[in-house]
């Protein structure tokens, strides 16, 4: 005796939200199934193993059924085979569309290829996400990036209107096309101890400060320009060159320097640190800012504000506050020196910089 | 004659890609109506084409417009192959024929594919001109209204109730025409869609015919069915019952006191016959002294003339049955007295009195000028006169039996005068008139049931006949002419004269047939059988019955000596004055006026039975055989059932046996109550054969005690707890004579002179099971398995449930189908059983677990279908609607509620609020003290349990009596059981029990969901007649699709689950889009008649069709003011039928 068709279908569509996750992480039925009994859902309305079972099976068959409308979320909403409340769609789609930091930390920055996909399950193996759930999330970043290419207009309009996102999820969209687009790495050993959030606090800077689209508006006649989020602004990374001159200008190097040390004497025990480094660190930064005209090292950007700040710094024990308050002295201090004559984009370079740095300070 | 149908084609989305190198589609639309194409431009490479196109102009018949579909098909431009079709949208037009239904048809489609399912969505706008046809002559009934609602649709009023309305037709099936050898699986399921779409057209375009020759104006419980015959052929049949409606408004109410034929014509629709209908003529009926017929006097000067049904031209009736005369007096008397009423269709001197109407000679009868291109046998004439004049004949010997029969009034009891004797009478003769007293309804406006007799069954086991000859449809209906004539003659050994909440159904395997038809016996209320009564108030003054008693509602309507089963009668527990039954079966709803203890509860009765597999009449044979006894262990199992929940009634009884090929399946599903008049149920009481054997009678210990708990833990569960009455309070019980009298319903007086008492058995019927060998232990098993459903959760296969009021707004309706395979080939009944009942608890219990959300909630209109696919197989499928109520809110609810019961209520009517609101840490205090002063129902004397034994045999024995008596042999044979039951009725209504629905039904608007945002509308569903917290404020037509949907890659679709669950979810994607095209919100009486399922795995195939079908409605949320405004309707309408009866 088997049970050979076993279908419920509810007029207004039955979601049950804890199968719905158990279904988005990868779980197999009998997985979920286990999952459930041992969260104690026997105890509900007398239930028993085969009623569990056959609710999971049929959830997990709407959920299949629902997948092909996730994958356009506006859809969800015109389509007629599902009745769904607006409610339920949101929270369908909110939780689809979700991922888990450990797995996209790993594939960030990375080409969003066949390759890649290929790699998946060491991804899965490393970060215990099942397989299953890592093709989701990194189909679902592919999907994303796909749509969002082709658009003009601000980025992460595009993937809250496109996708029905909340506005905090749609901004975690953006940095992972956005560090896809420009192969940020971000796989390095000494990369490892910064979170997810942590980059897409940086790439959100970096989109609101160094792209084509950060100009503003008053820039283009109709602000709708292909990928201009997406890419940085070329005529900005050019004039960085320029401010080369703040390391290879002896005399404002010294300026600057003691500018930056009569504002800090005092202020801080890692005085004598910073004084003493000062210079490496100026060249450190400007340096970054002067290569970033190149494609390879706008990839290194991050390994570099490691390599040639951050550690440093770090090994040099300052206090996150230290940093802040070096930061500030040092990017204002440059306001006042009379022959630097690219304090505007020194402030679009700094501002993002850093902000980055200060995000990226920790252990 | 003409109409005009106007389509546009606006827009397309969600198209699927047809190209695949562009991922595009170039998509253009054809629209098709009768053998009419146009087309729209192709719109190239968009999956979101816009069209917007011209309107498509259609002039065509109203016939054809009854009949047709709009046909809508996509399809993808292809420059050097043929173009590649996408899908299709049938459009149903009906509805737009109507003036008080839908206007205008308009909204998104699911563009639907037999093969690939839903593939994008179409815009469309459709409209209908109709000009009004005069013409006496059609064959068309645009504007007859039909409701799938088993009850008069809320905002309308019966003026009359006119019967029972059948019709079948029938055709070659498609899949089984050779053709279907060489074309696609498309083309064949596309051949069948369109075919049966045609067939219900027609025969709903016939039924509506009929109606106008009633007089009637409406349908009300239309119900159609399939019958796929294989190499037979297909049947679609209907049944339902003829009424007039009017639309009740504020306005319209005054209207119809003043104005009573116009009000009611306004409302006609296009009705040729409105204008014959005289309301004021009823008022000639003397009470007291008329004739036994409540005839109308002749107004010949000032009606026009009288509606004929035309002698039938042949044209569009290539193949139904014809029993046009079903419901139309057939005696000589009322020939000459009933001028508003055509009698003889088949003689065509009467009817050609009338062509001269001006604008009738433009069709003249139609007779061939309609091709029909998709029929492909010519169409033919089929009356037979022979076949008439038999059923005349018959027919006169019915009505002389009845009038002999019938006199008595049975046990109408002491203070029932001559007077209602006399109007009994009357209704009788007027109903005997009808060929078949029959009503599709099963709730019914307050007054209208004046007694329940019990269930009348009938079965009948037919071979198809192999060379069968789709232009004679007569043998079918020859089969239903004898089912039905059996049901009526059951109803009138119960003494009634109708019969209610009447079904048909049919089980098919290979080449046998089980028809199978059943109701409910009933005693009606004469005033609604007659024409135009109820119009005017004044009217029926003189016509009236003693008030009734408020208790009096379902007293025996059979005479009490000559009972046609053994039962056991008492006075009624609540007038104290007639008798009422021990146990009343019915498959009614339970009438909004009833008195009710507790809360009531799904029952169910399962039951396998193996047969060996058989060809032809053996076969049939061998299954006749099988059926008395499976309808007999199912009566069995259900009286067990419902005595262990300390129950005396059962409502909406549903006993459906199916047939595969080596086992029959019987499921019975009702839901029992404790009706306060009945007597308290005896308990269960257990015996052994063999008393000596000391481990035996340990044993037995054991499962009486299991027993009893169970009866006292159900009794707390749903809050039974009746009012303890004294005997001498009671008044005697009448034990069953000893000698049952088998006089054949003699005129005696005898209810008064009651002969023998004896009092010794009296209530105490404990009930005895007797454990003789397994099976009954397995009996008691099965009988103790049966879970209740958990806490928060109640279940019915009724409307409502009784003793749950507040409903709140949250509903889910649902669709489940469960199919078992059995692989072990060795199996015993016994194992099936199990089997079989394991699959249904099983699905109950996934029910409750799925809803659990929604507790506290309550599954309604719990409908199993069971059937066997194939030989391995078992298919349950289950509709059913699941509706929050408020838990909080009860005891004021009920307060509310009951204070104007109480005016007319004892104080038990008082107790039982107390015991609804109770919950269930006061529940917990009662049930020790209920069993001690209930002592029958645990400790049962062996005196009581010895007699009765007696009695439960007698009545077994003489059950199975009448079975074997009635099972007939095959083809001519039809089993058939006539049903113990009984009868209860609160007598008519007083005004505050009017109200058709518990009034705490719709006040709470706790929780109902705002759909804000979408661009779709919300379309509810539901298998009842109302939305909870809402209120229906226009019905739009009735909604009947029919889908094939087949697949070639099964495993890919996620295997026959899956295939079948996005099946489902289609049809009802398909249903909700149709019914917002409408302007509607909500479909209301909706139901899933078939879903027959076939699946080959190996070849990776499968195909199902489904049949649903509902009401579509705009309702509106009930907000405080409208409730009052709608009480005040009620009270109107109430007001007006009240006056009729004081």
């Amino acid at each position: 005796m088997s049970v050979e068709l076993d279908v419920f279908v509810g007029n207004t569509t039955i979601m049950d939200e804890e199968v719905y996750q158990l279904w988005l992480d990868g779980y197999t039925v009998i997985d979920a199934v286990k999952v459930r009994r041992e969260g104690g859902v026997l105890d509900e309305c007398e239930a028993n193993a085969d009623v569990v079972l056959s609710d999971t099976m049929d959830q997990y068959r709407t959920f299949q059924m629902c997948e092909r409308l996730l994958h356009s979320p506006p859809k969800l909403a015109n389509q007629l085979l599902f009745q769904i409340t607006p409610h339920r769609q949101t929270i369908l789609i909110e939780r689809y569309y979700a991922f888990d930091d450990a797995f996209v930390r790993e594939v960030l920055g990375k080409k969003l290829s066949k390759g890649t996909k290929k790699d998946l399950d060491d991804i899965s193996a490393k970060t215990t996400v099942t397989l299953k759930s890592c093709r989701r999330q990194f189909d679902n970043f592919k999907r994303v990036f796909k749509v969002v290419e082709e658009l003009k207009g601000p980025l992460v309009e595009n993937i809250r209107h496109h996708f029905l996102l909340s506005d905090k999820l749609a901004k975690d969209y953006a940095a992972i096309v956005f560090f896809a687009n420009n192969r940020f790495e971000t796989g390095k050993r000494k990369l490892q101890y910064l979170t997810f959030q942590d980059f897409a606090i940086c790439a959100g800077q970096l989109i609101n400060n160094w792209t084509v689209g950060a100009v503003g508006p008053d820039s283009f006649v109709d602000n709708m320009v292909e990928d201009m989020d997406v890419d940085l602004d070329k005529e900005f990374l050019q004039e960085l060159k320029e401010l080369k001159i703040l390391i290879t200008d002896k005399d404002l190097l010294d300026q600057h320097k003691s500018l930056v040390c009569t504002a800090l004497r005092g202020k801080t025990k890692a005085f004598n640190e910073m004084e003493a480094n000062f210079k490496n660190l100026s060249r450190g930064l400007v340096n970054i800012a002067a290569k970033l005209t190149n494609t390879k090292d706008v990839r290194d950007f991050f390994i570099d504000l490691v390599e040639k700040f951050i550690e440093p710094c770090r090994s040099d024990r300052w206090t996150a506050a230290d940093m802040k308050l070096y930061l500030t002295h040092y990017t204002n201090s440059v306001h006042i020196l009379d022959t630097f004559k690219h304090q505007v984009v020194w402030d679009r370079y700094m501002g993002v910089i850093k902000s980055c740095i200060f995000k990226m300070y920790h252990d | 004659m003409p109409g005009k149908l106007k389509a546009k084609i606006v827009a397309g989305r969600h198209l699927p890609v047809m190209d695949r190198a562009s991922d595009l589609t170039d998509a253009f639309v054809e629209v098709k109506f009768g053998n009419t194409t146009f087309k729209t431009d192709v719109y190239p490479k968009s999956l979101n084409p816009q069209w917007n196109s011209e309107w498509f102009k259609f002039e065509v018949d109203d016939e054809d417009l009854q009949d047709e579909p709009l046909q809508i098909t996509v399809l993808d431009h292809d420059t050097y192959s043929a173009n590649d079709a996408i899908g299709k949208v049938y459009i149903d037009i009906d509805p737009l024929l109507c003036t008080e239904a839908a206007s205008i048809i308009s909204g998104w489609f699911p563009i639907y594919d037999t093969i690939h399912g839903i593939r994008g969505e179409i815009n469309v706008l459709v409209k209908v001109e109709l000009f009004n046809d005069l013409n006496r002559f059609r064959q068309s009934s645009c504007g007859v209204k039909f409701f799938c609602t088993t009850s008069i649709p809320r905002g309308y009023r019966a003026a009359t109730v006119h019967g029972f309305l059948e019709e079948l037709v029938v055709n070659e099936d498609p899949e089984y025409q050779w053709i279907d050898r060489i074309r696609t699986p498309r083309a064949s399921n596309e051949a069948r869609q369109r075919l049966i779409s045609l067939m219900s057209g027609e025969l709903q375009r016939k039924i509506g015919l009929k109606v106008l020759e009633m007089g009637g104006n409406a349908v009300v419980g239309y119900l159609q069915c399939f019958d796929l015959e294989g190499e037979s052929g297909l049947v679609v049949r209907a049944i339902g019952t003829a009424c007039s409606l009017e639309k009740l408004s504020s306005g319209s109410i005054l209207n119809t006191h003043t104005h009573p034929n116009t009000a009611p014509a306004s409302n006609a629709c296009n009705s040729p016959s409105k204008d014959g209908k005289e309301p004021v003529f009823g008022e000639d009926l003397p009470s007291s002294s008329g004739p036994p017929t409540p005839f109308r006097a002749l107004p010949t000067s000032s009606s026009p003339p009288p509606p004929f049904s035309p002698s039938k031209p042949c044209s569009r009736q290539s193949s139904s049955s014809d029993t046009d005369l079903s419901l139309t007096p057939k005696t000589e008397e009322s020939v000459r007295r009933r001028p508003g009423i055509f009698l003889c269709p088949s003689s065509p001197i009467l009817s050609a009195d009338t062509l001269s109407l001006p604008g009738s000679g433009s069709v003249g009868c139609g007779l061939g000028s309609v091709p029909r291109a998709t029929t492909p046998h010519p169409p033919s004439f089929t009356y037979s006169d022979s076949a008439l004049l038999r059923k005349s004949v018959s027919f006169t010997e019915d009505l002389l039996l009845a009038a002999s029969g019938m006199g008595s009034g049975g046990s109408a009891g002491k203070e029932a005068g001559p007077l209602k004797t006399l109007l009994r009478q009357q209704t009788q003769t007027a109903l005997e008139q009808r060929e078949f007293p029959f009503f599709t309804l099963t709730s019914f406006p307050p007054a209208f049931l004046l007694h329940v007799g019990g269930v009348v069954n009938a079965r009948s086991v037919k071979l198809l006949d192999r060379i069968h000859n789709p232009d004679e449809p007569e043998t079918r209906d020859a089969w239903w002419e004898e089912i039905r004539q059996e049901i009526k003659s059951h109803a009138k050994a119960l003494g009634c004269h109708a019969v209610v909440g009447y079904s048909e159904s049919t089980s098919i395997c290979e080449e046998v047939c089980i028809l199978s038809a059943s109701g409910t016996a009933a005693i009606l209320n004469p005033r609604y059988m007659r024409e135009g009564c109820l119009d005017i108030g004044s009217t029926d003054h003189r016509f009236e019955e003693p008030s009734p008693p408020t208790c009096g509602f379902c007293h025996i309507p059979y005479d009490e000596l000559n009972m046609p089963f053994p039962a056991q009668l008492t006075y009624c527990y609540h007038c104290r004055r007639q008798k009422v039954p021990d146990v009343l079966f019915t498959t009614i709803d339970l009438p909004a006026e009833a008195a009710v203890t507790g809360k009531g509860c799904l029952i169910q009765a399962r039951l396998c039975r193996l047969k060996k597999k058989a060809q032809g009449e053996v076969n049939a044979t061998a299954i006749s055989n099988l059926l008395p006894f499976m309808e007999y262990e199912l009566h069995t199992q259900l009286m067990n059932k419902l005595k262990l929940r300390s129950m005396n009634a059962l409502f909406g009884l549903r006993i459906q046996i199916s047939v595969g090929e080596n086992m029959l399946l019987g499921l019975a599903s009702a839901t029992g109550v404790y009706l306060t008049a009945l007597p308290a149920p005896g308990g269960i009481q257990i015996a052994g054969k063999t008393p000596g054997d000391p481990s035996n009678e340990q044993h037995l210990l054991t499962i009486q005690k299991r027993i009893n708990e169970a009866t006292a833990k159900n009794k707390e569960l749903y809050q039974i707890n009746p009012p303890e009455l004294t005997e001498e309070g009671v008044g005697s019980p009448i034990p069953e004579p000893r000698q049952r009298s088998r006089l054949f319903r003699s005129h005696s007086e005898s209810s008064d002179e009651i002969s023998e008492l004896d009092l010794s058995h009296g209530k105490k019927d404990a009930f005895v099971l007797e454990i003789d060998d397994t099976d009954a232990v397995e009996d008691i098993h099965s009988l103790l398995t049966d879970a209740n459903p958990p806490r928060g959760f109640y279940s019915c296969n009724t409307e409502t449930m009784p003793g749950i009021y507040n409903w709140t707004s949250g509903i889910q309706m649902f669709t489940s189908v469960r199919i078992l395979r059995l692989n072990n080939t060795n199996l015993t009944n016994q194992g099936l059983n199990k089997i079989f009942t394991d699959l249904c608890e099983n699905l109950l219990k996934s029910f409750y677990f799925k809803l659990r959300s929604m507790i506290p909630c309550c599954l309604c209109h719990l409908n199993f279908t069971v059937a066997v696919p194939e030989e391995e197989l078992i298919q349950v499928a289950v509709t059913a609607v699941a509706m929050t109520f408020d838990k909080d809110q009860t005891q004021e609810k009920l307060a509310e509620k009951l204070i104007p019961k109480g005016g007319s209520d004892t104080d038990e009517q008082l107790q039982f609020p107390m015991e609804l609101c109770a919950d269930s840490s006061t529940i917990n205090s009662q049930p020790s003290s209920k069993i001690s002063g209930v002592p029958e129902s645990t400790n049962i004397s062996s005196r009581a349990a010895s007699v009765d034994y007696g009695s439960f045999a007698d009545r077994c024995s003489t059950w199975l009596e009448l079975l074997r008596l009635k099972a007939h042999t095959i083809r001519r044979g039809s089993v058939k059981t006539s049903r113990r039951t009984q009868s209860l009725a609160h007598s008519v209504s007083s005004l505050e029990h009017s109200s058709p629905l518990p009034d705490g039904r719709s006040r709470s608007l706790r929780s109902s969901r705002s759909f804000g945002g979408s661009t779709v509308t919300v379309v509810k569903m539901t298998p009842l007649s109302f939305l909870p917290g809402t209120r229906i404020i226009k019905y739009l037509g009735i909604i009947n699709m029919f889908f094939i949907r087949e697949t070639t890659s099964l495993r890919e679709e996620g295997g026959v689950s899956g295939f079948l669950h996005s099946f489902i979810a289609e049809v009802f994607a398909m249903v909700r889009a149709h019914v917002a095209a409408l302007g509607g919100n909500a479909v209301v009486s909706y139901s899933m008649q078939d879903c027959v399922l076939m699946e080959n795995p190996n070849k990776n195939q499968a195909q199902c069709l489904i049949n649903v079908s509902g009401d579509a409605v705009i309702c509106v949320r009930e907000s405080d003011q409208d409730s009052l405004a709608s009480t005040t309707t009620i009270g109107h309408s109430c007001s007006s039928t009240t006056d009729v009866t004081t």
